[in-house]
């Protein structure tokens, strides 16, 4: 694998976590529990679907074949995603929502901070400017997965569900690849593992607010990040989000 | 026609409104980073508010259909990420609006210094969202009335 072909695989993660998230996200979109956490999700999705413009027409302009962020959104299948598996899950309840909220913007605040050092201009920019919009997500999340957990009997049980749930796709964040290794050696990127401990103390420190227990047990899922095996979910969603292009190709308004 | 001064173009666009809050221009909200001449192409360096904001395209439009309307053939319009944007790029005069129009200025404590409605301090935060990417829901506990703060980045 050539240094670019590296870089090209490295963006898609970064565009498909966003864009991915930012549809499930927008899901939500008439649906919340109440207004205010409607607008909330609807703008939370709008700044991750930005987010996903800069990575992806990125990673267009490194791939050189002329495919720009709407191509790479709208006309690839599923096994061309590079996003975590975490993003992909259905919403579950509001609760669930939220807790994958929370676990995708602690490690994307992590990361970005990191990224803002990037050897590669191109990259550090996009993270310098995703970075101040991620930061108020991790306020946000972070604020609503204490206020549930320590919240009611009921609340609480969500939540700890929702953990459980969660948490055994939070390992692939931080498992290395030859696609890591290449950025890391290039300067691009760190070495996804070394984000942990920072994701630990940071997750923890909310988590023990919250009145919830991290599950034990090292197994994780994986197979999102290098499109190897995605869950059945991806494509479901992907018929209803390309479903236009699909249908009219080339379609714009 | 002459070439008309880097002044002027900043003047002209201190006449474009923001589309989604018209009391300010795009000069006061801090967009518009820099204006300069290539020989005969004028170039106007725009930075976004929100990687997402619907705006963005509509302000670019609107930058473009001012300065086509003041003559100016040749034009580029340039996007530039870094520095990101921050609202302490906002104007004094922008922050003044905002408040006559009702919407708290951005404060570097993050929160409202008061209600721009009755000037009670004694506010609550509703919602860390609101109607646009660029804002938050707070209410004042002073007069009732729910506002919008400009949120602080």
């Amino acid at each position: 694998m050539t240094r670019e072909e590296a870089l090209f695989q490295f963006l898609l993660r970064l565009g498909d976590n966003t864009l991915v998230l930012g549809q499930r996200v927008s899901e939500w979109c008439g649906h919340a529990p109440v207004l205010e956490e409607d607008i909330a999700l609807a703008n939370t999705a709008l700044d991750l679907i930005g987010q996903t413009q800069l990575w992806l027409n990125l990673a267009g302009e490194v791939e050189g074949k002329g495919r720009d962020a709407d191509k790479l959104a709208f006309l690839r299948d599923v096994w061309d995603f590079r996003n975590l598996l975490l993003v992909e899950l259905p919403n579950g309840d509001f609760g669930r929502t939220m807790m994958r909220q929370f676990l995708f913007d602690a490690w994307q605040s992590v990361l970005l901070g990191r990224l803002m050092n990037s050897a590669e201009p191109r990259v550090a920019e996009i993270a310098e400017k995703a970075g101040k919009e991620v930061a108020y997500h991790v306020e946000r999340s972070s604020g609503t997965v204490v206020g549930l957990g320590d919240g009611t009997e009921e609340s609480h049980a969500r939540m700890q569900a929702a953990l459980d749930y969660l948490w055994p796709y939070v390992g692939e964040m931080f498992a290395p690849d030859e696609v890591d290794e290449e950025m890391a050696r290039a300067g691009i990127a760190p070495d996804p593992a070394g984000l942990r401990e920072e994701y630990d103390a940071l997750v923890g420190r909310v988590l023990d607010e919250a009145t919830l227990r991290v599950p034990e047990g090292r197994f994780f899922h994986r197979g999102g990040k290098n499109g190897a095996r995605h869950t059945e979910h991806l494509g479901h969603m992907l018929t209803q989000m390309q479903w236009l292009q699909r249908a009219y190709p080339g379609a714009s308004w | 026609m002459s070439r008309p001064s880097v002044e002027q173009v900043w003047q002209w666009l201190d006449g474009v409104p923001d589309p989604e809050i018209p009391v300010i221009s795009l000069v006061d909200l801090g967009i518009i980073r820099d204006i300069a001449w290539t020989q005969d192409t004028l170039q106007v360096t725009v930075t976004p508010t929100y990687s997402g904001c619907p705006a963005t395209t509509l302000i670019n439009r609107d930058i473009e259909a001012a300065l086509r309307a003041r003559g100016i053939e040749k034009l580029k319009l340039v996007r530039r990420l870094s520095p990101a944007w921050t609202t302490d790029w906002l104007s004094e005069k922008g922050r003044r609006r905002l408040e006559e129009y009702g919407i708290a200025p951005p404060q570097p404590s993050g929160s409202p210094a008061r209600c721009p409605r009755c000037g009670s301090d004694r506010l609550e935060k509703i919602s860390q969202f609101g109607s646009t990417p660029c804002k938050a829901q707070w209410r004042c506990l002073g007069c009732l009335e729910p506002f919008e703060h400009f949120k602080c980045i």
